[in-house]
């Protein structure tokens, strides 16, 4: 590994690209040569760009020569792009054999906007298949595998881009969270992970999961490489209607800041105790204590609602899962099974979506069918509905009271590949610390708190702020980086095997 | 309430997804077992309370009503499983069954 390049922070390498001590192309290429050792081991990504990365690259280095300005502090930085965002040209596939091979004809927003600020796409990374799953497993093309310990899950659905940058494949990516698929890899990789407000970045282009929960946001080793990132993707855009058309709140200053002297800090009652891991509640409790020694002012805070965030989650979500993927009918694109001259359209449907989807999307699409059904509404749907207006509320009672509210990401560390397979309700468990948040519509962010004493692994630390203060997640976080010293966490992963040509092993 | 694999084939049914036997009788348990931990939220069928179909406050958006260019068709059909005639080519969408 070019330890120099790779190692560096997004900042850092744009400056020095900036500034002519580096250039976008070496840069480029040292990633790639990261990705074709490690990628064995790690299998990050579902498809890697390099020609057309190293074009744009090269398209940098000449403004830089040219001494003309460059469109952002991350021009020339490579970033890694969740195969769940369309981006001409490559293969985008949600991980679903349902989308084998499928190119987009255009690009989503969130990656038009990284190529118009500069930007280099290395390629895209592994999911759940359909971004549906905690653990990165239902991907069809095969799991990722953590960088901390290759036996274990990096938690999901954006197992792929956390795991990236754990194991210094990209310098930044982009993930997408409905349920905590940004956030819990990122504490299961020790890594950093924002689900801006809902609306804050837009839809436009992005696979639709569940479409009232759904947002993309950045995924980076330090607080201040996420918030850069998020600086570009972030903002109104008339090709998503749920787009909020406000100012994007200062993410780059809340991080630079990093004071939280006089914040007022609540810790959520119902996400901690029983059935937490001895090394997550151990790290959640010291963070608390160094923010308060830092001058906030911690308080606790109950959300009585929260206990009912997962049974909530878990039927609004699977409804508008079965709705959005309806369109997945063999018909204008995707798998078509069984099209024999004989069988009719809908007969083709079937066979189509009974070959094209995993186990975990059936799963979710028949909950999902049920729960609107005529009959089961009112009692599953109807209900969720209601108890989602009663989360919501909590929120705005707590943020009555505190500035931010925190919690641990996730009740463990990263669980053993298959541990949880055959199990979907123990999968489901493990997300319940990072649902509320989805359900609100508010920000949120998880931030690396160190390692867990008793297994090694690494533990996030969440930070949930209103609608469009997205600021004070950054502010926070950044504290929390600082005060624990983990921008560099990642500097602990273990060697990983590597393979290819493009680099001798450590 | 149990669903029966008789009742989650006929859901897949509606959800237009084949099912194996196999798949049908991993499915149907583990679809109860879901909807057991998923019933809590029934505890607020009956109450007052409104709704949240999404979680942020929206209004529907609209926009001027101005000509644009559309996407060429070579480049939404490249991805088509079938075409001809610069259109998708379809199956049968009549069922034997529908047939008089």
């Amino acid at each position: 590994m070019n330890r120099d390049i790779c190692t560096a922070t997004a900042l850092e390498l744009g400056r020095r690209i900036r500034t002519g001590e580096l250039t976008s192309v070496e840069t480029t290429r040292a990633f790639l040569d990261r990705i074709e050792a490690v990628e064995p081991a790690v299998h990050a990504f579902l498809s890697v760009d390099g020609e057309r990365a190293l074009a744009q690259a090269a398209a940098i280095d000449a403004l830089v020569a040219a001494g003309d300005p460059l469109p952002s502090p991350l021009a020339g930085v490579p970033v890694a792009v969740k195969d769940l965002l369309c981006y001409e040209g490559l293969p985008t596939t949600a991980a679903s054999r349902m989308l084998e091979g499928w190119v987009p004809p255009y690009n989503s927003t969130v990656v038009q906007r990284l190529l118009d600020a500069g930007l280099v796409i290395l390629g895209k990374t592994n999911l759940d298949e359909f971004a549906t799953g905690s653990s990165t497993e239902s991907s069809a093309f095969g799991p990722t595998h953590n960088p901390w310990d290759l036996d274990r899950v990096p938690g999901g659905s954006g197992g792929g881009s956390a795991a990236a940058l754990a194991a210094f494949e990209t310098p930044l990516a982009i993930g997408t969270d409905t349920g905590g698929s940004i956030r819990q890899p990122a504490s299961m990789t020790g890594t950093v992970g924002v689900k801006p407000t809902y609306g804050a970045v837009s839809r436009f282009g992005i696979i639709a999961m569940a479409s009232s929960l759904d947002q993309a946001g950045p995924c980076a080793r330090t607080v201040a490489d996420a918030a850069a990132l998020h600086a570009v993707i972030a903002g109104h855009d008339p090709a998503d209607s749920t787009s909020l058309d406000e100012p994007v709140p200062d993410v780059v200053a809340a991080a630079d800041s990093a004071d939280v002297a006089g914040m007022r800090i609540g810790v959520v009652a119902q996400l901690g105790g029983e059935g937490y891991a001895a090394g997550v509640e151990q790290r959640f409790g010291e963070s608390v204590e160094l923010l308060r020694a830092a001058g906030a002012e911690i308080v606790e805070v109950s959300c009585p609602h929260f206990t009912q965030a997962l049974a909530t989650y878990y039927l609004i979500m699977p409804s508008e899962l079965s709705s959005n993927l309806a369109r997945y009918d063999a018909m204008r694109y995707g798998l078509r099974v069984g099209d024999d001259g004989t069988n009719s359209a809908e007969a083709v449907m079937r066979l189509s979506r009974g070959a094209g989807f995993g186990a975990e999307l059936k799963r979710r699409i028949i909950l999902g069918t049920y729960a609107l059904s005529a009959g089961y509404y009112d009692a599953y749907y109807g209900s969720a509905q209601k108890m989602r207006t009663l989360i919501a509320r909590d929120f705005a009672a707590a943020f009555e009271q505190v500035d931010v509210l925190v919690s641990p990401v996730a009740p463990t560390t990263a669980f053993k590949l298959g541990e949880r397979v055959g199990d979907p309700l123990a999968m489901y468990a493990g997300d319940l610390c990072t649902l509320p948040a989805n359900l609100a519509g508010v920000a949120a962010g998880s931030f690396p708190a160190g390692l867990a004493p008793e297994d090694g692994l690494p533990v996030g630390f969440q930070v949930m702020a209103p609608v469009l203060g997205d600021d004070r997640v950054y502010r926070v976080g950044a504290a929390l980086e600082g005060l624990a010293g983990t921008a560099d966490l990642c500097g602990q992963v273990p060697d990983l095997p590597v393979e290819g040509s493009g680099e001798a092993a450590k | 309430m149990a669903l029966t694999p008789q009742d989650v084939s006929r859901l897949a049914e509606l959800a237009r997804i084949e099912l194996t036997p196999a798949e049908l009788a991993e499915i149907a348990p583990q679809l109860d077992v879901i909807l057991e931990a998923v019933a809590s939220v029934g505890q607020v069928a009956d109450q007052d309370i409104p709704p949240s179909s999404h979680a942020v406050p929206l209004t529907n958006v609209m926009r001027d009503d101005e000509r644009r260019d559309s996407w060429p068709a070579e480049a939404m059909l490249r991805g088509a499983p079938a075409q001809g005639q610069q259109r998708f080519r379809v199956p049968r969408i009549i069922d034997d069954s529908d047939a008089g």
